[in-house]
């Protein structure tokens, strides 16, 4: 569905030249929620940046459906960490959902069946005539994600979306994720910082060096599809898998670049040098 | 009902004051340049007359608005272009320094060469002053475009035509607005002055007159015409300017809610 090949970026400017990724790659298939998880300041941004076809990478290639992507594809959409400056505040929430559609050409029909349907979906039916900043930071974020779900994507692209929310109104939106995953079948590249979460989310976890950026491990999160907040974050394994995703970012951190290593068993899962 | 008796008697006191000050302080006055304000008043219905507001004041409004919408038109195109190149602005922007500092009323006499002493020169003269604020403030606005919003416009395949009327415009319209403010009152000002050079009617054109003519309270009604019609226009620009913006005044009293 996806596929990243020997993905590299290298920002220059003002005599400073940044090497943001070095050597990325790994495939998503169809219908995986894949969470990617790194240190601060990996390039992880810059990573799905050049997925959804905004920023043109310096070396290598991102494949949409064996179709290289160079510009934003119209099968993927994005939500942004930044929902207050994500969506416009000039229109009403209805009008934010609807606009990308007008673009896609749609009937009037149509367009509006699939804003109800997104907006329901995610518990906002009320809110079609609300301008974005009379909603709170995770009904606002609830739109972003409204507005990709009425794109009708195949790929969804997460960068951080709930770095700005509070702790609640997070797991929340957590929930609203894997159900709409499940619902929709939908292709999902999540991005975070924040272990648990890539944990408690995905279905596979992609974990990240310190940049220049290449992919440190690969795990298969083998917890049951039916997650709940209560009961999987004190699940036994939960705490594993958590456990090691942890010691392999402070690997990361500590050991710089490492060479990309395959999903490595958890029992010698520092990387070597 | 309360609230919107106070707030009228908030508006209309201090103009009140004002009024009667004048009214008191001129009330026994001989001096033949400031007549009492009784005897200005009592002028007023004898010179505006309704053939005096189309022969006069409808061809003022009708020169001020066209342009002020040349102004508002090429002031807003421009802008756009060169706020969203980077290379044009830095060509553009010494030149539109310096074409901005050079005061509007010196250009009369220069644009009665090329645009005669018509409705044309008067238009031209209007537009040539009002286009600055117009423009520099849409660069400015269009440049302060939010990156995430634009990256979001182009991952939603917002291009051209729609990112410019969707995103671009909307996001600077704030912007746009204060360059429309400031370019009306510098529009009013240069219609008086493109009237009293070369011209047959209009306001200005009569004011001069009256006082060529020493007909001292007829131009002191003339004077209260534009201050009046000054007045008129704001109203109509705010309420306007309420409509067009009243996402961004929301949006501004909701971040102060919760910074």
């Amino acid at each position: 569905m996806l596929d990243v090949r020997g993905l590299r970026k290298v920002y220059e400017g003002s005599g400073r030249r940044v090497e943001a990724v070095r050597d990325l790659t790994f495939t998503v298939d169809a219908g995986e929620l894949v969470c990617l998880v790194g240190p601060s300041g990996c390039g992880k941004t810059t990573l799905l940046k050049c997925m959804g076809g905004l920023l043109a990478p310096t070396g290598g290639e991102v494949l949409l459906e064996g179709r290289r992507v160079t510009g934003p594809p119209p099968g993927m959409a994005f939500v942004f960490q930044e929902y207050g400056r994500s969506l416009f505040p000039w229109m009403r929430v209805g009008e934010n959902v609807e606009l990308p559609l007008k673009q896609k050409k749609l009937s009037k029909a149509r367009r509006r069946e699939l804003v109800r349907d997104a907006l329901h979906s995610v518990g906002l039916a009320d809110a079609v005539g609300a301008y974005p900043w009379q909603l709170s930071g995770g009904m606002q974020q609830r739109v972003a994600i409204a507005r990709a779900l009425a794109y009708e994507p195949r790929v969804l692209l997460m960068d951080e979306p709930f770095a700005a929310v509070d702790a609640q109104t997070r797991a929340d939106l957590e929930d609203l994720v894997r159900r709409l995953w499940r619902e929709r079948g939908i292709t999902i590249l999540f991005v975070t910082h924040d272990i648990d979460e890539a944990v408690y989310l995905g279905e596979r976890v992609l974990v990240l060096s310190a940049s220049p950026t290449v992919v440190q491990e690969q795990l298969k999160v083998d917890l049951p599809d039916a997650r709940d907040q209560l009961n999987t974050r004190v699940s036994a394994r939960f705490a594993e898998l958590r456990t090691h995703v942890y010691e392999q970012i402070q690997a990361a951190k500590r050991g710089g670049p490492v060479t990309k290593s395959e999903a490595v068993p958890k029992s010698d899962g520092r990387p070597s040098h | 009902m309360r609230t919107l008796l106070l707030r009228t008697v908030f508006v209309l006191a201090l103009p009140a004051v004002l009024v009667a000050v004048w009214w008191v302080a001129s009330e026994d006055s001989t001096d033949v340049y400031w007549p009492p304000l009784s005897t200005i008043l009592e002028t007023f219905p004898d010179v505006w007359t309704a053939d005096r507001l189309t022969g006069d004041v409808v061809p003022s409004v009708l020169r001020l608005s066209g342009g002020y919408a040349l102004a508002a038109v090429v002031g807003v195109g421009l802008g756009t272009v060169i706020g969203s190149y980077r290379r044009v602005r830095a060509v553009c922007e010494p030149v539109l320094e310096f074409l901005r500092a050079v005061p509007p009323p010196v250009l009369v006499p220069v644009i009665m060469l090329f645009a005669g002493i018509g409705d044309t020169m008067k238009v031209t003269v209007i537009a040539s002053g009002c286009v600055w604020p117009i423009l520099l403030n849409t660069v400015e606005g269009v440049r302060a475009v939010d990156p995430v919003m634009a990256e979001t416009a182009r991952s939603y395949g917002l291009t051209g035509a729609a990112r410019l009327r969707h995103v671009v415009l909307r996001s600077a319209s704030p912007q746009i607005f204060a360059g429309l403010r400031q370019a009306l009152s510098i529009g009013i000002i240069l219609m008086v002055i493109s009237e009293m050079f070369a011209a047959s009617n209009g306001l200005g054109f009569t004011i001069v007159q009256f006082q060529r003519s020493f007909a001292i309270p007829d131009m002191w009604t003339g004077i209260l015409v534009l201050g009046l019609l000054g007045f008129l226009l704001s109203v109509v620009f705010q309420l306007v300017e309420r409509r067009v913006l009243g996402w961004y005044h929301g949006l501004r009293a909701a971040t102060r809610r919760s910074p």
